[in-house]
């Protein structure tokens, strides 16, 4: 459906009209996610045959919960980012391009949509490219000159990544000669010994490594972030790495199943590893960054470790405490991007000497901005908090209590740099009196920011939807459901 | 009223006065009276709700699940009840002190500075009458953030850089050890509710026990246990109202209120005697004495000073609950109290001597008692009972910690306590010594009527508190009993 709306954002041509359109169809795409969430949490699987071509030649689309559910996130923070994105985008692009905006978005959100839900794996292929493809547009279309290298930068690497992941699917084609996935879960375990299906194996994880921007695969990440125009940044930060994740778990534990990942391929403790390293790698280099969108996208890079590293404990608690922190972590990046969009709409600048004293003159921007920073921090009653929880309750089920110990150290690191920027913004004045005066963003842009705040503070104390949920997801998909 | 009434009310009112506050921001006669309501008002409900309490009831009022059988929960419970009425008491004395001292001392941001007050009463409260470790955890956090706007009030680099290191410090170690520690916890036993005599015991082996004992002790960075003090004497850059009230009383107290919370209620005293790490911690914890002893005796800065003895005297708190007999949880559950009178006492003084005679260093304050009579007097009392000898409060809560140490054999920490007590003698005794005999080396022109009386009137009333904790410890005893397994029957 979003897929269609691309075009006729193009052909209306009109900023206003394109954002209805847009705005629209993401909202109808938000209330079909959560009906197949509840359908899925009742039924289990539902199936759809495209074009009524049957499953094993035909393109079939499956849901369970665990789709079910990343879409969900992704068509949330999609309708709140265009909610905010009617204001906040005239600013950073030039007019005449909004309407492209708006259809790249859509094409965006359908490709991303597309890989979520669909059952075979070239289908997936083809859907991640219209993403990917699209949100190269995205970013190049920012006023920032450096915006442009930035995707030209994002486009090589993905492409790599894409490039991978389809040779790794060829392979996988070639042993078994199918292309659905639940085909080829049931045909693959005949075949793992072979070093063809090992090859592919290792094609798609570092293909789609890429994609998810793990340590040392995420040099793409830093410039995109930055230099985006803020929506952008929002959406894709939230949406594209999570949906790359999402692809990764289905590719490990559906398609080849964790038996097969992490015992023969010993992807455990390789995850473990780069999980750590990017946790780390990620946080030391947020501290040390000026411009805070550049910080918040390191920031991004250490949280996908805490993702891996979740999974690399491959027991329904880690991937669960993934899975959720995939669900956390998109509600608060895009509440901190969001604030800070709203700061360089004020501002025309993010770099944290400029932001001086900026708590009195955008207060409500900047206590939005220390609320989602202490949820990244894991503060108790945030989203963060539940995160860090089931991530530590993980690693010390399974007695690694080093690796435990270590998730709390890196917390430490992101208190550090989140409260470098409170510090700068509520402690000290500005050097100079700024011309004109600085004032608070308008409603429209701190309405989208502050619901997500409160999503913040609301699944940080009500979990039965977010944490209920990615533990039956992580529960389906070790249990090789599918 | 019953005491489920009573909890909501104590509960909800410091941070309904908060927003009051806030609301009444142009208004500042009337932000002041709202602020002496709000405090009245908790202090009033803890009363009631702690007549009931003592008799036996325990009221639970749930308030969140944020997980599964994950609760933020209130049940008070004796102990609690005693921080609770101990931070709320004081805290209507320090309000009535910031009337005088803000009024002429500092003038801006005091809207913030009485909400943040508020708010970090209400996290005090929320501690003291928390159900489980999630929720005493939560308000410990809560606190932490709450006080960081009034340690940076002054707004100056130095202040700056002293709330970086207090929030660092106090966040880092509480969520590096003590969240490893209570998810650890949760892990072991799938419990975190507040079980008297403990829950922990067969959980796991005790070498597992002794690790996590030592997580706890350490990660509760409040109670200020070497090597993670550094944070109170940087805290001390904040206005004296509240070094006196957070960083003598609510927040450091909520530190040891914590550990001995976790001593009873998590481990028990049974378990505790049986693990290996004790003994360690009770060095730990001597050495602290010792140690902070020391550096206080060269502090020039009497504020500092000050900061330095009450790491010390966290210390005794921690060893008496530590060393797990009868009379060291009295006496630890007493010195808290005892403790908070004598500190607070000296600190309202201190922040009176810099106010009328801007006199921030010993040195200095030669020949002051001649000037000011009445605070320099009551200051001579506080000392007296911070060192732990008549008429000062302090003497019981020693007498108990001492007697605790005798108890467990410990005759090593025995000497450590009375040499941590003569140490105490030295480096408080010649500021009032001084201050009465010696002359002054230049004429001094200040009296203690140029001290706004708003302040003398709580000098003297926290003052009065050490005395009558003196003549009437009876009652202070008979509720630290109460802690004891069996104790609700044998006090």
């Amino acid at each position: 459906m979003p897929l269609l709306a691309a075009p006729l954002c193009l052909l209306v041509y009109e900023r206003r009209l394109a954002w209805g359109i847009s705005l629209g169809l993401s909202l109808a795409a938000l209330a079909i996610a959560a009906l197949l969430l509840q359908r899925t949490l009742a039924e289990g699987v539902i199936s759809y045959e495209l074009g009524g071509w049957s499953a094993h030649w035909g393109i079939e689309y499956r849901v369970d919960v665990v789709n079910a559910f990343v879409m969900l996130v992704v068509t949330t923070i999609a309708s709140v980012v265009l909610l905010y994105a009617r204001q906040s985008v005239p600013g950073e692009l030039y007019l005449g391009r909004i309407p492209l905006f708006y259809a790249m978005y859509m094409l965006c959100l359908g490709g991303l949509l597309g890989v979520t839900i669909t059952g075979d794996v070239f289908n997936l292929f083809v859907f991640m490219e219209i993403s990917a493809l699209s949100s190269y547009t995205l970013i190049a279309l920012s006023q920032e000159r450096r915006a442009l290298t930035a995707a030209y930068q994002y486009l090589i690497m993905g492409t790599i990544g894409a490039t991978f992941l389809l040779i790794g699917i060829g392979l996988m084609y070639i042993m078994t000669g199918t292309l659905n996935m639940r085909d080829l879960a049931a045909a693959l375990p005949a075949v793992t010994g072979t070093r063809t299906i090992q090859t592919a194996f290792a094609f798609i994880v570092v293909g789609v490594s890429i994609k998810v921007a793990l340590v040392p695969l995420h040099l793409w990440l830093p410039n995109a972030y930055a230099y985006a125009p803020s929506a952008v940044t929002a959406f894709i930060a939230s949406t594209a790495t999570k949906v790359a994740f999402y692809v990764l778990l289905r590719f490990l534990f559906t398609l080849f199943g964790a038996g097969f990942a992490f015992g023969n391929m010993l992807l455990g403790g390789i995850f473990l590893a780069l999980g750590l390293l990017a946790v780390f790698t990620g946080s030391t280099a947020a501290i040390f960054q000026e411009n805070v969108k550049r910080m918040l996208a390191y920031s991004s890079v250490a949280q996908i470790g805490f993702m891996i590293l979740g999974v690399s404990f491959a027991t329904t608690t880690g991937v669960g405490a993934a899975l959720l922190h995939l669900f956390n972590h998109a509600i608060m990046k895009a509440a901190l991007f969001l604030a800070l969009g709203c700061v360089y709409y004020r501002l025309g600048t993010v770099n944290i000497t400029d932001m001086r004293g900026l708590g009195r003159d955008m207060p409500w921007t900047m206590t939005a901005f220390v609320i989602g920073g202490l949820s990244l921090v894991g503060m108790p009653l945030t989203v963060g908090f539940i995160s860090k929880w089931y991530l530590v309750l993980g690693a010390l089920e399974q007695g690694w209590w080093p690796v435990a110990a270590a998730v709390l150290l890196a917390s430490l690191l992101t208190l550090v740099y989140i409260w470098r920027v409170v510090d700068v913004v509520w402690l000290k004045v500005p050097a100079t009196q700024r011309q004109p005066r600085v004032t608070e963003a308008p409603p429209g842009m701190l309405l989208p920011l502050w619901v997500l705040i409160f999503a913040n503070l609301y699944f940080g104390t009500h979990t039965t939807l977010s944490a209920g949920v990615a533990m039956q997801a992580a529960d389906w998909l070790l249990g090789g459901g599918g | 009223m019953n005491a489920l009434t009573a909890l909501q009310l104590a509960f909800w009112s410091p941070l309904t006065g908060a927003l009051l506050i806030v609301a009444a921001r142009r208004h500042a006669a009337v932000r002041d009276a709202i602020s002496l309501a709000t405090a009245v008002t908790l202090f009033g409900s803890l009363l009631l709700l702690a007549t009931a309490v003592f008799a036996g009831a325990r009221p639970t009022l749930m308030l969140l699940e944020p997980l599964t059988g994950l609760t933020l929960q209130l049940t008070p419970e004796p102990l609690g009840m005693l921080f609770a009425l101990l931070s709320s008491s004081l805290w209507i004395i320090t309000t009535l002190y910031s009337f005088g001292y803000m009024g002429a001392h500092l003038t801006h941001g005091l809207t913030r500075f009485y909400a943040c007050f508020a708010l970090s009463l209400w996290a005090a409260t929320g501690m003291a009458l928390s159900g489980n470790l999630l929720t005493l955890f939560v308000f410990y956090e809560l606190l932490t953030l709450a006080t960081w706007p009034l340690v940076t009030h002054a707004g100056t680099p130095e202040a700056h850089r002293s709330g970086r290191l207090y929030l660092g410090m106090l966040l880092g170690t509480s969520i590096s050890l003590l969240l490893l520690a209570i998810i650890w916890t949760w892990q072991l036993a799938g419990t975190l509710d507040f079980v008297e005599g403990g829950f922990l015991q067969g959980s796991a082996s005790p070498v597992m026990l002794g690790m996590l004992l030592v997580l706890y002790v350490f990660g509760i960075g409040k109670a200020a246990l070497m090597p993670f003090h550094r944070w109170l004497p940087a805290a001390m850059v904040a206005p004296t109202p509240v070094s006196a009230l957070l960083h003598a009383v609510a927040v450091v107290k909520g530190g040891v209120f914590f550990i001995l919370k976790v001593a009873l209620y998590v481990f028990g005293i049974d378990t505790l005697t049986q693990l290996w790490s004790r003994q360690w911690l009770l060095y730990a914890a001597g050495l602290s004495i010792l140690l902070a002893s020391l550096v206080a005796l060269r502090q020039d800065n009497l504020k500092l000073r000050l900061a330095y003895s009450t790491i010390s005297q966290l210390g005794y708190i921690v060893a008496g609950t530590l060393l797990a007999t009868s009379a060291g949880i009295v006496g630890s559950a007493m010195h808290m109290v005892t403790h908070a009178f004598g500190k607070i006492t000296l600190f309202f003084c201190a922040g009176v001597i810099l106010l009328a005679a801007n006199k921030a260093d010993i040195s200095q304050m030669r020949g002051l008692g001649r000037s000011m009579p009445f605070t320099m007097a009551a200051f001579l009392v506080a000392t007296l009972s911070v060192i732990g000898v008549p008429p000062g409060g302090g003497t019981w809560s020693k007498w108990f910690l001492v007697a605790g140490t005798l108890q467990a054999d410990q005759l090593l920490l025995l000497a450590v306590l009375l040499a941590g007590s003569l140490l105490t003698a030295l480096y408080l005794l010649p500021i009032p010594m001084r201050g009465f005999f010696s002359r002054p080396d230049v004429p001094l022109n200040i009296a203690d009527h140029k001290v706004p009386p708003a302040c003398l009137l709580a000098i003297g009333l926290a003052c009065l508190g050490s005395v009558v904790l003196f003549f009437q410890a009876d009652a202070l005893y008979r509720i630290a009993r109460l802690l004891l397994p069996g104790g609700a029957h044998a006090g």
